[in-house]
This record gives C-alpha cells, sequence and structure tokens, in this order.
C-alpha cells in the first residue's frame, strides 16, 4: 500500500467509528421497539436483520417505506431519530472526504504518489533534467526533438508549472525538489537500468556539484554533463567527471575564439553538436587583425586570450573593471567617444559581450554607425531577446543557453562524440572544411543524425553472426545502400572505437569485430536502413556480396542440397572418365 | 495516560469480551446464545478494525489482519443465523453449532490481537 492509502484510512478512523456507532444505536433501538400487526395488536420488536435492512436503506435515502408491516408510533419515532443520526454522520464521513482531498498535503501525496508510479513504469531510455532554466528547457525541447524520455527536476515550483506547459509530444513526469538531495535522484529514477544520463543545470554550482558527485557515485559509468560558472569548481568536479563538465563562460570564449581564428573548424563543431533536422549553420569568414572587445567579465577574460592566441590586436572597453590589468579603455562602449579611443576606424571586428542584451545591441549600433563594414559579434543572453537580434542582423551571434544546450544533447545522447571531438582536437581548417563538406552532403542542407552503435549481439546482431561465420564486414559495407547496392548511402562511419585504440574516419576496407562502437553520422532514411541491415541477416548478406539471399529456412536448404548435388555430379563426371 | 490508547486498548478488549460472552456454553445449546451478544461484538469488532487503519509498522499490519478474520467469522456467522431463524425449519441446533463454531474462530483471532497488544506493551516498557 502507498503513502496516500495510509493517509486516507488514517484520517477516515473517526468518521468511520461515528458511523458503525450511530448505525448500533439506531438498529438497536428499532429491533426492540414494540409494533403492531395489521389487526392493531401489539407485537414484539422487528429483529435485529430486519432492523439493519431499514435502517441501511434509510440511512442511504434509499427509503422503501415501511417494512415489513406498517410502524407502531414508538417505531415511527425512533425511526425519525434514526434518519437524523445516520445521515448526519454519513454526511460528517462525505464532509471529511472532500475536506481531505483538498488538503494540500493529501494533494502532494498524490503527486508524488503518480510521480513515482510513471518513474516505476519508464521502460525506456530516459534522461534526468535537473534544473529547467533556459538552457534546461532548450535541452528539454531537443530531447523531445530527438524521441527520448526524459525526467525533469526543479527546486523552483515557477519553473516546474512553465515545464508542464511547454507544448512537448511526450509528457515528462517534473517533480519539484532539491536535486542536491540524493534521494531526490534515486526517486528520478537514476538507479534504474534504463537511466542514460544526468544533466545538472542548476542556477547554483555547488547543487550541480552534488549531483555530479551523487550520479558518480551510485551508478559510475553514468554519463553525467554538468554546467559550472566557477573555473575553481571546473577542477574539483573534474575529478569525478571528466570532460563532462562544461564551464559555458569558458566554452563560450573558446567558440568565439573559434570562430573568428578557425571558422572552418567551428561550423564543423556546430555541425557535429547541432540538432538533426536543423539548417545547416553559415560559414562566417571573420577577418583578422584589430579587434575591440566591450565588457571584462568571466566571458571577456576568455575572448581578449583567446583572441591574442589566434595572432589578433585586443583592445578592451570596461567600466567596472577599469583599472584592471588588460583593460585599456574606461567607457561603456555604447558611446562613440570610447569606440574612437579604442581605433575603430582601423578595427577588423568588435565583440558585444556584456552580460546584457540592450547594451550589446547598443554597442553594435553604434559601431555600425561608426564603421559601416565592422564585423560585429554580439552576445545575446535571453531568448526572448531573438527578435531584437534578427532585425540588427549581426554577422555573429552566440547564445550561452544554446550552447551548452547543444552541447549537452550531442555528448549526453551519443557519448561517442565526446572522444572524436577530442580525438580531432587539433584538426586544421582544410581537413574540417572536408569533413564538412561531407556531413553537408549526407541530408541535403540539414544537420545530419549523429548516432553510436556497438557491434554486439543486442545492437548488432547480423554483424556478429556473420563474423562468427568469418564472413568479414567492412565499413565499405556499411556505406551501401541496403536497397540498391550501386548506390552509396547517406551515411558515413566517423570513428571505430576499439579497446583503447581504434580509427578516425577508417576506410572501407577496415574490418569489423566484435565488441566494436561505431560513430555513424547519417541521414534520418539512411540511419534506419543501416539499422535493419545490421539486424538482419539477408539485407547484410545482400550488402556483403550485391545478390539477394534467399529468406527462410527452406531455401537454405534447397540451395544446400543444390550445392551438393552439383559437387557430387562433378565427382561422378570424373570418376567416369 | 494517552486517551487514543485507552480507546484503542478498550475496543480490543471489548471484542474480545464479546466474542467469549457470545461462544461461552454448551455448542448447541440454542437459548445459552444471545443473537444480541453476536450483534454486539460484531459492532465492537468492526470499530476495533477502523481503530487499527492506518498503521505502518509490521506490527499494526498484522493487528489489522487479526481483526479482519474476526470480521469475517462473526459476519459470516450472523449471516447464517439470519438464514436459518427465516428458515421454514427455524433454528436448529446443528445451525446453531455451526454458528457457534464460527465465533470460536473469531475468538482466537480476538485473542492473538490482545496478545499483540499485550506484547507491545512490554516491549514498550522495556
Amino acid at each position: 500500500m502507498n503513502n496516500v492509502t495510509f493517509l486516507f484510512l488514517r484520517r477516515m478512523r473517526l468518521p468511520l467509528v461515528l458511523v458503525i456507532l450511530l448505525y448500533t444505536v439506531s438498529v438497536f433501538g428499532l429491533a426492540v421497539m414494540p409494533g403492531v400487526d395489521d389487526a392493531g395488536r401489539p407485537t414484539e420488536g422487528m429483529g435485529l436483520f430486519n432492523a439493519f435492512y431499514v435502517i441501511s436503506y434509510t440511512a442511504t435515502t434509499i427509503g422503501f417505506g415501511e417494512l415489513p408491516h406498517p410502524y407502531s408510533g414508538v417505531q415511527r419515532m425512533w425511526m425519525t431519530l434514526s434518519i437524523y443520526l445516520t445521515v448526519t454522520g454519513w454526511s460528517y464521513a462525505v464532509v471529511t472526504v472532500v475536506g481531505l482531498l483538498q488538503e494540500p498535503a493529501f494533494q502532494n501525496a498524490l503527486r508524488s504518489g503518480r510521480y513515482a508510479r510513471r518513474i516505476r513504469h519508464l521502460k525506456e531510455p530516459f534522461f534526468i533534467v535537473c534544473g529547467v532554466g533556459e538552457t534546461g528547457t532548450l535541452v528539454c525541447h531537443g530531447l523531445d526533438r530527438l524521441g527520448k524520455q526524459f525526467v525533469v527536476i526543479d527546486s523552483d515550483a515557477a519553473r516546474i508549472e512553465q515545464i508542464k506547459l511547454e507544448n512537448f509530444h511526450s509528457d515528462p513526469p517534473a517533480v519539484m525538489a532539491d536535486a542536491s538531495q540524493p534521494s531526490t535522484l534515486t526517486g528520478a529514477g537514476l538507479l534504474s537500468k534504463h537511466c542514460r544520463g544526468v544533466m545538472a543545470l542548476a542556477v547554483d554550482d555547488n547543487i550541480n556539484r552534488a549531483i555530479a558527485v551523487t550520479a558518480r557515485l551510485l551508478r559510475p559509468g553514468l554519463p553525467v554533463m554538468a554546467r559550472v560558472g566557477d573555473a575553481n569548481t571546473d577542477h574539483t568536479l573534474g575529478a569525478f567527471g571528466g570532460d563532462m563538465v562544461t564551464n559555458p563562460f569558458e566554452r563560450f570564449s573558446t567558440y568565439l575564439a573559434l570562430a573568428v581564428a578557425r571558422p572552418q573548424r567551428y561550423r564543423m563543431g556546430q555541425i557535429l553538436t547541432g540538432i538533426p533536422g536543423d539548417d545547416l549553420p553559415e560559414l562566417h569568414h571573420p577577418p583578422r587583425g584589430h579587434w575591440i572587445m566591450c565588457g571584462y567579465g568571466r566571458f571577456g577574460h576568455g575572448v581578449r586570450e583567446a583572441l591574442t592566441k589566434a595572432g589578433n590586436e585586443v583592445t578592451v572597453i570596461d567600466k567596472m573593471h577599469y583599472g584592471e590589468e588588460g583593460v585599456d579603455i574606461e567607457g561603456t562602449g555604447t558611446d562613440s567617444t570610447s569606440l574612437r579611443k579604442a581605433g575603430i576606424e582601423r578595427a577588423a571586428g568588435i565583440v558585444a559581450g556584456n552580460a546584457s542584451d540592450l547594451k550589446n545591441l547598443a554597442i553594435a549600433l553604434v559601431a555600425r554607425d561608426l564603421k559601416p563594414d565592422i564585423f560585429i559579434v554580439t552576445r545575446q543572453n535571453q531568448i526572448g531577446n531573438n527578435t531584437l537580434f534578427e532585425a540588427f542582423g549581426d554577422d555573429l551571434c552566440m547564445q550561452p543557453s544554446h550552447i551548452v544546450a547543444r552541447e549537452f544533447l550531442a555528448l549526453i545522447t551519443t557519448p561517442l562524440l565526446a572522444r572524436f571531438r577530442y580525438e580531432i582536437r587539433g584538426a586544421s581548417e582544410k581537413w574540417s572544411a572536408e569533413l564538412t563538406e561531407a556531413l553537408s552532403a549526407l541530408d541535403e542542407g540539414y544537420v545530419p543524425q549523429l548516432w553510436g552503435i556497438s557491434i554486439d549481439s543486442e545492437q548488432a546482431p547480423a554483424v556478429v553472426d556473420a563474423i562468427k561465420h568469418e564472413n568479414w564486414v567492412n565499413i565499405g559495407h556499411l556505406l551501401v545502400d541496403p536497397y540498391d547496392c550501386q548506390r552509396p548511402a547517406n551515411a558515413l562511419v566517423l570513428m571505430v572505437s576499439r579497446g583503447e585504440g581504434g580509427e578516425i574516419l577508417p576506410t572501407t576496407g577496415y574490418q569489423l569485430e566484435v565488441g566494436d562502437q561505431l560513430l555513424i553520422a547519417s541521414s534520418p532514411a539512411a540511419g534506419r536502413r543501416l539499422r535493419l541491415a545490421l539486424k538482419n541477416p539477408s539485407v547484410l548478406h545482400y550488402l556483403r556480396t550485391g545478390r539477394e539471399g534467399g529468406g527462410g529456412w527452406v531455401w537454405h536448404q534447397m540451395r544446400r542440397a543444390k550445392l551438393a548435388w552439383i559437387k557430387w555430379r562433378t565427382m561422378h563426371h570424373y570418376q567416369e572418365h | 495516560m494517552n486517551s487514543e490508547k485507552v480507546i484503542f486498548g478498550f475496543f480490543i478488549t471489548l471484542a474480545a469480551a464479546l466474542n467469549f460472552g457470545f461462544w461461552t456454553g454448551e455448542m448447541d445449546q440454542i437459548n445459552l446464545h444471545s443473537v444480541w451478544e453476536l450483534a454486539a461484538a460484531i459492532v465492537a469488532s468492526l470499530i476495533a478494525t477502523v481503530l487499527k487503519f492506518g498503521d505502518r509498522t509490521q506490527l499494526g499490519a498484522v493487528h489489522l489482519s487479526t481483526s479482519l478474520v474476526a470480521d469475517v467469522q462473526l459476519i459470516a456467522g450472523a449471516i447464517v443465523w439470519t438464514f436459518a431463524a427465516t428458515s421454514p425449519a427455524g433454528l436448529t441446533p446443528t445451525d446453531m453449532a455451526l454458528i457457534v463454531s464460527m465465533s470460536a474462530g473469531a475468538l482466537l483471532a480476538n485473542l492473538i490481537s490482545v496478545v499483540l497488544m499485550i506484547s507491545e506493551i512490554i516491549t514498550a516498557r522495556r
């Protein structure tokens, strides 16, 4: 029995005892009240059973009338009393039930009971999202579009209400609780074997750290993504989570520097972490030379460092941090004087990197006025200001919440991607451009799907079977359209991971082994066909040989018989000669 | 002294006492067993059941189940009585023996309930 039943039973004790007592008084009294027969002579009472019958239909206000005989005066007096007694008792019980149903504590118990039941019944892979602010909501939408289930935890009631109003395909279980408590996470299904990852996106770094530690200890090996804003926290978390920790400020500045210094590699990264089905990101051509950086907070530090490293000259404008090392000019950047002082006439680009969107737009407007062809990079903090930034039409707009959300989504749904990105971290511009082109061609103009698969009896039984029978399967076999082996499939094997080693962009001749893990980019249709080929022996046979394999057991036996007959005939032939 | 515990102990003991009162006497002697006493035993047993609602402990669960057994036994006896009394033959000694043996079963359950209550008190004292 659950909490709700217990709470209900405990609260119903008094009303129920009262009803029983009132029934007893009424039934016993009616049973002994002297009655009259048809002739008007006094008789004994009607007895316990008849009295119980009469009181039962009277108390429930059904009212069959006077049974078994018309009543005597005393009986009628007692009945009058009984009606008032029993109806009062029932009413009291009903009022108690209604009051109980409206009680916040009872409704809480009902809600948490329903939530726990839904978590228990989650029988497909799901993710836990802790904290649904701007980033968390984006992550939820991404998961929803990928068709993944997720559980939402937030300590803010308003946010939970908000997430329930979002238009998701599925209705995600949501709970208002403190995610830094281990019991909250286990209650959200952390220990379930279907749980595929935890994302810590709470406002407070400490909560995110607690979530990461809890998940690491209770479910070692489960992907955990934690957002931390503080550089020091990053290191402590690193001991537990490795590269699964994202510092939004650091990532953001790294990406910005990448976008300016290595546009091709930046675009490749965007495609790899993009949401499948989105439009492909455009290629930017940010100029090299003199840059102006407005705003020198945590984000500004990173950008300045990254831009300088990429060989640019940077002038920093800031009002609050003026006097600190690295700030060259005092001002906000929203006025022409400070921008002129920073040398906007000879500047190639400007970064408006304040925490306020309106300030950033003001900087951008003034800068374009002063130098119309300047390359403008803006930082957009609030999703709600989308229209303003679109109306302005900047050269490059970066949204911290978007960056974190996309990165979390991509890495947690495809854990192999983290390794792939690590392996290609120093890729050249030419290499990146080639890979970008190949990725762009997979799903004509849209971001392709990225998915991982391991060659085991569960995910790729056909391949395992073929390898066991010494029929080798190559990467090239997987890159053929299963509907027509003359055409290439819209798929690309990005990486094969084999234990510690593996291969980046393996050639078509690369042989697969049981236990390999593949990272594949493909169009949605090609992905479905490829998954079919990995599971269905006939389709795999067609891919390997280019010939249709017979479907069932009968055909197999007949083909074997035919082969045996040919063999026998040849032998016979030789013997005759 | 806790009034809740007084009421709890009162009803459990009352249920057992009334049950015993009905059961005592020769099994097939109709005039030794009163229908009023049976009805009173049923009422006391029902109230004792309701009082045991909503206790999550292991002991509470066993308490509740013994009371439910007593209820079922006594109500079954009452139904048999009603059937027999309204039949043409009236209440026979055989019927009475059946009813009394049902109440004996209920008495056993009620005694377990009392023993549980006493053992609970003893452990609490220690």
